[in-house]
């Protein structure tokens, strides 16, 4: 058998990491909001009280053939598949930036279905590959 | 058998191990960094910039198995106080902290081509930067706290504590909507990077870890020669 000594400080240990994850766990539960680094359309959708002045972050896919560039300003439109926004961005794009590719937009809302954006950052997906696989798989997708 | 733990042996063993990864590392580097730099293909998107990745993962993956082990070790030794995992704990944690802040440094490197921007606070980099602040206080417990049992005992509760932080990191990308992409690599089911990337990948991944063993190796000998000069023969 163990020492007396020994299986407090087992004890002991267990509680404290109990106590401390579901600490841990309320609190990121509580900022779930915070954490979230940007809203998906939906979520602008469903939310009822939207603070119009304040600053936020949406992001999802750059709809196909969505993206029309004029002399200032581009316009597109990004989808989760569900609900659709339309963002208005004046300024660099980074290299990433293309359609059908994720991204995130950062500024106002103006109404539900347009948002005014100052800053835009391409979001890499989790696939690599070399550029002639990538022509190999457009070439069987036509 | 228990004489293999007498520090004395380890000790010599130590040093042969040292010589044998010296001999190996460099060959190994070099092949490794040849495949990363120069033979692998550029990615369909990112261009050159991918290879920036042969570095980052594997630097992410030791830091995070780094803290892992130590976690591990920490608690073991605050239940069954066996002296020596201290000191292999106490070697971990700067190479840790060293590829925490590598891992952090090139994913911001990056970011810049990619992403468009050097810094977000999002939950994954949010998370990687209190790994490492977790480091910083692991390290600094033992070399404020004078008292080595009161070093001990307290560095082990701030390693149990950061443990919790490691799935945190490990499933943020999952749980939040992050700037940060999921994890190419999984454990089960296929990995969405080509072969020809991967090889490589696991190479300097092999090649980083031999680095880690060299070091870790190194400063557990000088923590073993530190306890040997107060004339102690055994922990």
């Amino acid at each position: 058998m163990l020492p007396k000594k020994v299986k407090k400080r087992a004890s002991l240990l267990a509680i404290m990491l109990l106590v401390s994850v579901t600490g841990i766990f309320f609190i990121l539960q509580s900022l779930n909001q915070n954490i979230l680094y940007f809203k998906s359309p939906t979520d602008i959708k469903n939310n009822q009280n939207i603070n119009f002045d304040k600053k936020i972050r949406v992001g999802g896919m750059v709809k196909k053939d969505s993206l029309i560039i004029k002399e200032e300003e581009i316009k597109f439109i990004i989808t989760d598949f569900n609900n659709e926004l339309n963002i208005s961005f004046s300024g660099t794009i980074p290299n990433l930036f293309s359609e059908e590719k994720g991204v995130v937009a950062e500024g106002k809302l103006q109404d539900k279905t347009f948002f005014i954006a100052d800053r835009i950052l391409a979001k890499h997906d989790e696939n690599y590959m070399p550029p002639e696989l990538k022509d190999m798989m457009k070439k069987n997708a036509e | 058998m228990l004489n293999f733990f007498y520090n004395s042996n380890i000790y010599n063993w130590l040093g042969r191990l040292i010589n044998f990864i010296n001999s190996i590392f460099f060959p190994f580097l070099l092949v490794g960094l040849s495949f990363a730099l120069i033979f692998s293909p550029p990615d369909y998107l990112q261009g050159d910039s991918v290879r920036i990745m042969y570095v980052h993962v594997p630097a992410a993956w030791i830091g995070l198995a780094s803290f892992t082990c130590i976690a591990l070790l920490s608690i073991f030794n605050f239940i069954f106080k066996i002296k020596n995992l201290i000191l292999i704990t106490k070697s971990i944690a700067p190479i840790g902290l060293m590829f925490t802040c590598i891992a952090i440094v090139t994913g911001s490197l990056w970011g810049q081509p990619t992403w468009g921007t050097f810094w977000v606070w999002d939950a994954r980099i949010t998370s990687m930067v209190i790994l490492a602040l977790f480091y910083v206080i692991f390290i600094i417990a033992h070399k404020l706290i004078s008292k080595e049992d009161k070093a001990n005992k307290i560095s082990s509760l701030i390693a149990v504590i950061g443990a919790i932080n490691i799935p945190i990191i490990k499933y943020s990308v999952e749980w939040w909507n992050t700037l940060h992409q999921p994890a190419s690599i999984k454990l089960t089911g296929e990995s969405s990077i080509h072969s020809s990337m991967l090889m490589p990948l696991l190479l300097m991944f092999f090649v980083l870890i031999l680095y880690c063993a060299l070091i870790f190796l190194m400063k557990y000998k000088t923590e073993i020669i530190r306890i040997k000069k107060k004339n102690l023969k055994r922990l």
